[in-house]
């Protein structure tokens, strides 16, 4: 064997920037590819929500968004967030606990059971619970006898937001968790903490941002859902109306001005989401990245 | 404080994997005692028994006179230390440090004052004061490493548990921690049980040393007894190198094909077998009625040791000869190998 090893000089290919060798005239190309959609297919529309809620002045604007049944869709759709969130975010945690901390039979089935909402059109799931809740569905006779309402009525939307934006936290959490394993926790428990010590002070720890950004994303969801609401709703005005389909009939009772300025809470809902994220992000992005992290 | 801990015909599967197949070891109050073995070993999975993080099929481990089975996790009273630490990454050192402490229930639990006056002597146990504010990402992997053994020490155990102490540091760092547990066990004297692969590491830090090897016990004892001792072929060629010879045993001497190599045999055992000689026993002579000749076919420098290769006719793997004066054999000498020391084992 011989001592002397020579060093190995890759032939340098000239004007490459990187070692991964796209030029710059592809960079340009993919950036304003990237741009030109985000510009056309999300600014543009956005901007334009607001330019027409405006089109009217600022009399018309207040008018459209403080008259009853603005007002009622508004409460109802906070109402609808406020039950149907919070369900999901316990629900979510705990089937994602159990998925990323437990080995047990038909844990894949329960994965892709996860996604089943985001798999199924809106409309579909909007139907499932008239067939099993309505008039002429499989529950319907005896919730009649009862004098139960569930569709056309808050139960319903109540169960059609809860149905569609499952997915949201768990998802989130999924993966996360798996990565973390379950050594914290057993550290935890030897330590002497009790499993609610354990569950509050470190798992959920661990995962808060994750949960957060579960919550943020499910919530926004649960406000702007339309197509499963629309289906159990029944559209009653000033009563099961959210703010979604509230905007529907406006705008189709050829009121363009009252219907913008409505979509453009529920559009101002999804700026404030995105502003708190990157917030948070630019706040506490170390101890984000450090709980990402391993 | 200090507990003894019995180990009882311990068996445990996970699935159709039998991890540990009837283990028993006593280890003594105050004893540092290493579980070394390759990976798969089962010694991971005996150590979690210890703690109580997997429960044994059949067996039974004692703390003093104590059955475990019916204690719970805070019961047992363990100081874990995990391979990666499991350090809770949203709290800082301090908190790291009180947090088994925090934990008692409400009527054993110390006031905070107390808890943490008793974090910044753990701190200074472990050489860390100043750092009480720090996170973990914020540490290096000797620093998480001892802040993870503060926070075992802060529940004041009876028995400490250590998973591969050392298995995700540096070489540097590593030696420098291996000598300062050893000392810190001598100031605390702790129970104290490790589980680690690198039998340098085991040899050197533990008072006594349990090889472990597919599910059983290989042989206990101190790394003197295990080294010049071993009891199986599995340990002679565990810890450290070992040059393997099929031999033949008649009377009191062990031959190589018809040319005897080694004498003055005492045990009991005709017939066939397998000699063990380490490097180190084998020698280079002029002159000798046990010796084996060879030719030698390389020269490697490992460390402070030149080594030789050295090819026997009849043997298809070549010799390894540390060679003991600074006068090397040139490649392709014919030279005469002499055994000092060998383990002979019955051929299987």
């Amino acid at each position: 064997m011989s001592d002397v090893t020579a060093p190995f000089v890759p032939a340098a290919p000239a004007r490459r920037s990187s070692a991964r060798g796209e030029s710059l005239s592809v960079r340009i190309a993919l950036i304003s590819v990237s741009l030109a959609f985000l510009l056309l297919f999300l600014a543009l529309p956005l901007a334009s929500v607001f330019v027409e809620a405006g089109a009217k002045g600022w009399e018309a604007y207040r008018a459209a968004i403080t008259e009853p049944d603005a007002q009622a869709a508004i409460r109802l759709t906070l109402l609808v967030a406020a039950i149907a969130v919070p369900f999901n975010i316990v629900v979510g945690i705990a089937a994602a606990w159990a998925i990323a901390k437990f080995e047990f039979r038909g844990k894949n089935l329960l994965i892709s059971m996860i996604d089943l909402p985001f798999s199924v059109s809106p409309v579909i799931s909007g139907l499932v619970f008239v067939l099993l809740f309505g008039a002429q569905g499989y529950f319907g006779p005896w919730l009649q006898a009862h004098d139960i309402k569930i569709i056309f009525a808050l139960p319903g939307l109540i169960l059609a937001t809860i149905f569609v934006t499952f997915p949201f936290v768990a998802r989130e959490l999924i993966p996360h968790m798996q990565s973390l394993g379950t050594a914290d926790e057993e550290a935890a428990l030897t330590l002497g903490a009790s499993p609610w010590r354990v569950f509050f002070r470190v798992t959920l720890p661990n995962v808060k941002w994750s949960l957060f950004y579960g919550v943020l994303l499910c919530n926004a969801r649960a406000m702007g859902e339309f197509g499963a609401v629309a289906v159990v709703s029944g559209k009653i005005r000033g009563l099961t109306n959210t703010m979604p389909l509230h905007i529907e009939i406006l705008y189709n009772e050829y009121m363009g001005a009252a219907a913008f300025a409505v979509a453009s809470l529920l559009a101002g809902l999804a700026l404030v989401t995105l502003a708190l994220k990157t917030l948070l992000e630019w706040r506490f992005g170390d101890e984000i990245a450090a709980s990402r992290r391993h | 404080m200090s507990v003894a801990v019995t180990i009882e015909t311990i068996e445990k599967r996970f699935e159709n994997f039998p991890a540990l197949r009837g283990v028993s070891l006593d280890i003594q109050p105050g004893e540092l005692v290493a579980l070394l073995g390759p990976s798969g070993s089962g010694k991971t999975t005996l150590l979690r028994l210890i703690a109580g993080l997997e429960q044994a099929d059949r067996g039974r481990v004692l703390f003093g006179e104590t059955d475990t089975h019916d204690l719970s996790l805070r019961e047992r009273r363990i100081g874990f230390v995990f391979q990666h630490y499991a350090l809770f990454k949203t709290m800082n050192v301090a908190d790291n440090i009180a947090f088994g402490p925090r934990s008692r229930p409400h009527r054993e639990r110390a006031g905070e004052s107390e808890i943490r006056k008793r974090v910044s002597e753990l701190l200074e146990l472990v050489q860390l004061q100043g750092l009480e504010k720090r996170y973990p990402s914020q540490l290096s992997g000797g620093q998480r490493q001892r802040v993870a053994l503060a926070r075992a020490l802060a529940i004041e155990p009876r028995v400490l548990l250590l998973d591969e102490p050392f298995g995700a540091l540096d070489a540097r760092v590593r030696k420098d921690l291996r000598g300062w547990l050893r000392e810190l066990h001598g100031r605390t004297g702790h129970t104290t049980v490790f589980v680690t692969h690198d039998q340098e590491e085991a040899l050197e830090l533990a008072d006594r040393v349990a090889i472990l090897n597919d599910g059983r016990i290989e042989q206990v004892g101190s790394a003197d007894d295990v080294y010049d001792h071993p009891a199986t072929p599995f340990v002679c060629e565990f810890l450290g190198e070992a040059n393997k010879l099929p031999v033949k045993v008649v009377g009191s001497q062990a031959f190589f094909g018809d040319r005897p190599v080694l004498g003055g045999i005492t045990q009991n055992q005709g017939g066939p077998a397998s000699l063990y000689v380490r490097p180190q026993h084998l020698r280079i002579v002029d002159e000798t009625p046990l010796a084996l000749p060879g030719t030698v076919e390389h020269l490697r420098r490992n460390g402070p040791l030149r080594r030789a290769e050295v090819a026997v006719e009849g043997l298809k793997k070549r010799l390894d000869v540390d060679l003991a004066s600074q006068v090397a054999p040139a490649i392709g000498e014919r030279v005469r190998l002499r055994i000092t020391h060998g383990n002979l084992f019955a051929a299987a």
